[in-house]
């Protein structure tokens, strides 16, 4: 469709030119073009900041991001949600985190436990009826965990959660704790990720001391097994004979968090939900991280040498080589097949907080190209890359979420590499605790767009009229009634699993599937397609 | 393994915890009810997290865009209030959107720190944020009182007192106030009125707005919707129907007590008794006869009733959903001899308690039902575990229930997320309840089907 010239500069003022001079300067700073190919400075985007009200954004709210995203998928912890009916109610289920119960066979994910508090317990105060439903939840259904999150009007009331969790936790012997993840705390979801982070890593990580097998062991972080990708990267891992103690968090358990700290790397997938946790276990416990990506069949390739080559043994090198061996033909007739449909296509991606960077791979695989991306939640470092870290200002929001101190363990901190093999394993292209960021791999002609509103899609489109739209529900059916396709990349669409190598394959049928369906060319009935003559020809019949 | 394994039939008793809510919060019902007005915007005054996730469930009911805008309140506007951020976003909103109406509601949030909407909008109007010839209407929709329905309730009753007044010239229309349901429910009333030569004015009305067309361009204001000149007339009606005691009632009070348009409430017209009241009352209000197509539809149906009566006879249902809804379910149950053995709902009120006991006395068993505090799916599941039944009624939530048990579900009520259809065919009138009939006599007479042994194993049923 597209591939007209396109001066970015132009685009960015057409997006903005409506709009109240105040909000136009503001979501100005939120636009800014890619930095692709060597030798161009990233630009500074704005990122982080309070959503202008009212002009319809995509994102959701702290408790989204603390019990839906992070805690949600952790398969045996009874999840309870302190406030009225709705946020536990729109949480159930709604992010496809599969989930597999395993021979312990324990699996909350389809329950949805709330406190429904009702007027009376605005007015008088919720904790009494908290701590009842905790012993109600515990008599009912006996798990070993239970956290709580508190939504808005539990945290204007000023329910001390934290001291319910201590006084129930104490009483029942089970791992109770809470989370103040209330919608209003914070700019976007991405507070709420941190929130609950913070409490995983304070009550759960590292209190099992129960040693693992395993020669190469490693945790994924930020990887939440939506549509089975979990369950892909898994099959993968043990074809390689890697060990995989915890998937923060996909398909997990308490169990596996508590064991967290026997893994000698840790690897993260999605940077922005969880790249504090990799920082505070290198911290504690010293291990170090790595950025993977596994979605897209070569970067799945290059993430397991990487990983490969971290553990520095010829043995798991040759494992993963004799693996990508075996999962590549697949992969190559399944791209011959396709890419002569794809080939040319273009494609924009608005997303939480990763994804919109993966997905280019996958995307660079059927010969695509990504227009324009950007991310829901984000912070500058995800855009920018890691070395923004010390310039990126503590606001006001960033002040309300809890920054834990953590220090080396006493009894569990070992250090897995010295300084110099470290140094040696960058010379080798692993690079320890970095991220480049989404801008840097950008072509120049494209936008990245933080936080993008409504008004500010639909403009896009109409300018750049890309052949597919990736971005969520909401979003979705606005989209095709233009006429295009659109693909869910939080939820997938029903789809998926879209990550290693069965994924990536899942993912060029679907993307053909959509780019070349037949409906879009139909919809316009036969009397509507052409000019006046035709209409009158049908009125004249 | 089963879904929901952690679930057994012992029963203990609680009053804290609720599992697997049958309901959801005001605000929702708000946003749903503002999209039945023709070019409005609806707004949610809170965080942006409760707009997204009211949004992201009636898209995905739907299937549908469904937009809204947002106050996107952070610490301080939790604070100091939200005054400033709804001001923002009102002129936000105009500027880019255009709509002709912007119709707020309230979140817990917004409710709990006592933002005054109505004072709010007239700073809005007097700061000169609201163009020539735009309305602001609003409703207080806080989440901790009632369920969705009764922010359905609120937001109609909200768009009734932003438009309606009395010119003192009947306009001769009838009001219609149809409680939460379809936007294809919305077209059969109309259908109907139609067919009875009734001219009416429904509010709030979705038909077109959330079942529009694929036409390859993007109407954030599609042409469905009752149009606020429309609704400006509705103090001159000559009578009101609401359609719903719980999403209807106050809508309906508030025209007889402001305006002196007689008011009726009636259940929802689902199956035949609940229809035969609705057609009678239109017929009396109006004076208007019955024409013979209404009574050849309503004798359709008792014909399938009757030619179907030895498949349902005595067969168990389950049900979980709204009191508007599940009332009239509930007397088509009993109708076609089936039995409502279990029946939640999370809406509470009393008239539900002594309806269903009314309903049920003389249905062969000890039925069992509770609405309120904790009547949630978990206790329905629980009731199953003890003693099951054939059929289950309600939202998709059921199929979790469907599967562990083994048992058909008729998805029915709110929300339908994996099947299609309830946008577009009613379940209202006799022609729903026709379809009703179809469906739960396809779930049973498949079952019967799927476990027939060889030996009974029928072409003809
Ligand atoms: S915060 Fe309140 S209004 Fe918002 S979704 Fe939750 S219950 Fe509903
Ligand atoms: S913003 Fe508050 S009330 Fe709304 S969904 Fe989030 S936590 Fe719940």
């Amino acid at each position: 469709m597209s591939s007209k010239p396109i001066n970015v500069e132009e685009i960015k003022k057409e997006l903005i030119a409506k709009m109240p001079t105040k909000v136009a300067r503001k979501r100005a700073k939120s636009i800014v073009p890619g930095a692709g190919g060597s030798g161009e400075a990233i630009p500074e985007i704005q990122a982080n900041v309070r959503t202008v009200p009212g002009i319809i954004t995509q994102r959701g709210c702290t408790y989204a991001g603390c019990k839906g995203v992070v805690l949600g998928p952790s398969r045996d912890i009874v999840n309870l949600t302190h406030g009225p009916i709705g946020c536990g109610f729109y949480s159930w289920l709604t992010r496809r985190n599969e989930t597999d119960a395993g021979p312990d066979g324990d699996n909350f994910i389809p329950y949805c436990f709330s406190t429904d508090l009702t007027e009376h317990d605005i007015v008088f105060g919720g904790m009494k009826k908290l701590s009842a439903a905790i012993q109600e939840a515990y008599d009912n259904f006996h798990p070993k965990a239970i956290s709580v999150f508190s939504t808005c009007p539990v945290g204007l009331i000023g329910d001390d959660i934290h001291s319910v969790a201590r006084q129930m936790q104490e009483k029942l012997g089970i791992t109770v704790f809470a989370n103040s993840c209330e919608g209003y705390r914070g700019v976007s979801q991405s507070a709420g990720h941190h929130i609950a982070n913070n409490q995983i890593m304070k009550h759960i990580i590292g209190t099992d001391d129960t040693p693992v097998e395993g020669k190469y062991k490693i945790n994924i972080l930020g990887e939440y097994n939506i549509g089975g990708d979990a369950f892909e990267i898994e099959r993968i891992l043990e074809k390689c004979g890697i060990t995989l103690i915890a998937t923060f968090s996909g398909n997990s358990t308490v169990e596996s968090f508590r064991k967290a700290h026997f893994a000698d790397l840790n690897t993260v997938m999605c940077h922005r939900s969880l790249n504090y946790v990799a920082e505070m276990m290198e911290t504690k416990f010293g291990i170090p991280w790595i950025k993977v990506n596994f979605i897209g069949a070569h970067a799945t390739a290059k993430s397991l040498r990487r990983i490969a080559t971290y553990f520095e043994d010829q043995e798991l090198l040759d494992r993963v080589e004799q693996v990508i061996a075996e999962e590549m033909p697949a992969i190559e007739a399944a791209i011959k097949d396709i890419r002569p449909r794809t080939e040319g296509k273009t494609a924009m991606m608005f997303v939480g907080g990763s994804r919109a960077h993966h997905y280019q791979e996958l995307f660079g695989e059927l010969g695509m190209k990504v227009l324009c991306a950007g991310y829901e939640f984000a912070h500058r470092d995800d855009y920018e890359g890691r070395h923004v870290l010390p310039k990126i200002k503590v606001d006001a929001d960033s002040r309300n979420i809890e920054e834990l101190e953590v220090e080396q363990d006493a009894t569990r901190y070992k250090p897995r590499k010295t300084p110099e093999q470290l140094e040696a394993l960058k010379a080798k292209g692993v690079e320890v605790k970095d991220y480049d960021g989404m801008i840097g791999q950008m072509d120049k002609n494209s936008l990245i767009i933080d936080d993008i509103s409504q008004y500010e899609t639909e403009k896009l489109i109409e300018i750049m009229k890309p052949d597919i739209f990736c971005a969520g529900i909401k979003e979705k059916y606005i989209i095709q009634k233009m006429g295009m396709p659109m693909k869910q990349l939080h939820n997938y669409d029903i789809g998926g699993p879209y990550a290693g190598f069965v994924g990536a394959i899942n993912w060029y049928r679907d993307i053909d599937r959509m780019v070349n369906s037949k409906i879009w060319s139909l919809t316009k009935a036969p009397w509507q397609s052409e000019g006046p003559e035709l209409e009158a020809s049908y009125v004249a019949e | 393994m089963a879904l929901l394994r952690h679930t057994t039939g012992e029963i203990k008793e609680r009053k804290a915890l609720t599992v697997n809510p049958a309901k959801t919060c005001q605000p929702i019902g708000a946003m749903y009810a503002a999209l039945g007005v023709h070019n409005c915007f609806p707004h949610s005054h809170g965080s942006q997290g409760c707009c997204a996730y009211h949004r992201s469930t009636l898209t995905r009911h739907y299937k549908e865009p469904i937009v809204a805008g947002t106050s996107s309140f952070t610490e301080g506007s939790s604070v100091f209030g939200g005054q400033s951020n709804l001001i923002t976003a009102i002129d936000n909103i105009f500027t880019l959107y255009d709509p002709e109406i912007i119709a707020v509601h309230t979140t817990c949030l917004s409710e709990t720190i006592g933002d005054d909407l109505r004072q709010i909008s007239q700073k809005a109007k007097d700061d000169g944020k609201v163009p020539e010839g735009k309305v602001l209407i609003y409703a207080s929709t806080p989440s901790y009182v009632g369920t969705h329905i009764t922010g359905y309730s609120n937001m109609v009753k909200g768009i009734l007192k932003g438009f309606v007044a009395k010119t003192g010239t009947p306009n001769g229309k009838l009001n219609i106030i149809p409680g939460f349901c379809e936007p294809s429910d919305m077209a059969e009333l109309r259908r109907l009125c139609g067919m009875m030569g009734i001219e009416i004015i429904m509010v709030p009305d979705t038909n077109g707005v959330v079942n529009g067309p694929m036409t390859g361009k993007y109407e954030m204001f599609p042409k469905g919707g009752a149009t606020k000149e429309e609704i400006a007339t509705m103090g001159d009606s000559m009578a009101t129907i609401g359609l719903g005691r719980w999403a209807t009632t106050d809508a309906v009070n508030y025209l007889d007590a402001d305006f002196k348009v007689p008011g009726t409430i009636l259940g929802m017209p689902i199956g035949l008794q609940a229809t035969d009241r609705f057609i009678e009352t239109l017929h009396k209000l109006t004076g208007k006869a019955v024409p013979d197509a209404i009574t050849f539809e309503r004798g359709q149906l008792v014909d399938i009733i009757s030619d179907y009566d030895q498949y349902l006879y005595g067969k168990k249902v389950a049900l979980a959903g709204d009191p508007d809804q599940l009332l009239p379910l509930v007397e088509l149950i009993v109708t076609l001899g089936m039995i409502p053995a279990y029946v939640v709902s999370g809406t509470a009120g009393k008239y539900f308690e002594d309806r269903m006991a009314e309903l049920t006395k003389d249905v062969p068993y000890d039925c069992k039902y509770k609405c309120g505090p904790q009547a949630d799916m978990y206790l329905l599941h629980q009731w199953i575990k003890n003693d099951p039944v054939d059929l289950l009624i309600g939202n998709t939530y059921l199929k979790y229930i469907a599967r562990d048990e083994d048992i058909p579900l008729l998805r029915h009520g709110f929300p339908i997320l994996d099947r299609v259809g309830h946008q577009y065919f009613p379940t209202f009138g006799y022609s729903g309840g026709m379809r009703l009939l179809e469906k739960i006599l396809a779930a049973i007479m498949d079952r019967q089907d799927r476990d027939a042994p060889e030996t009974r194993f029928e072409l003809q049923m």
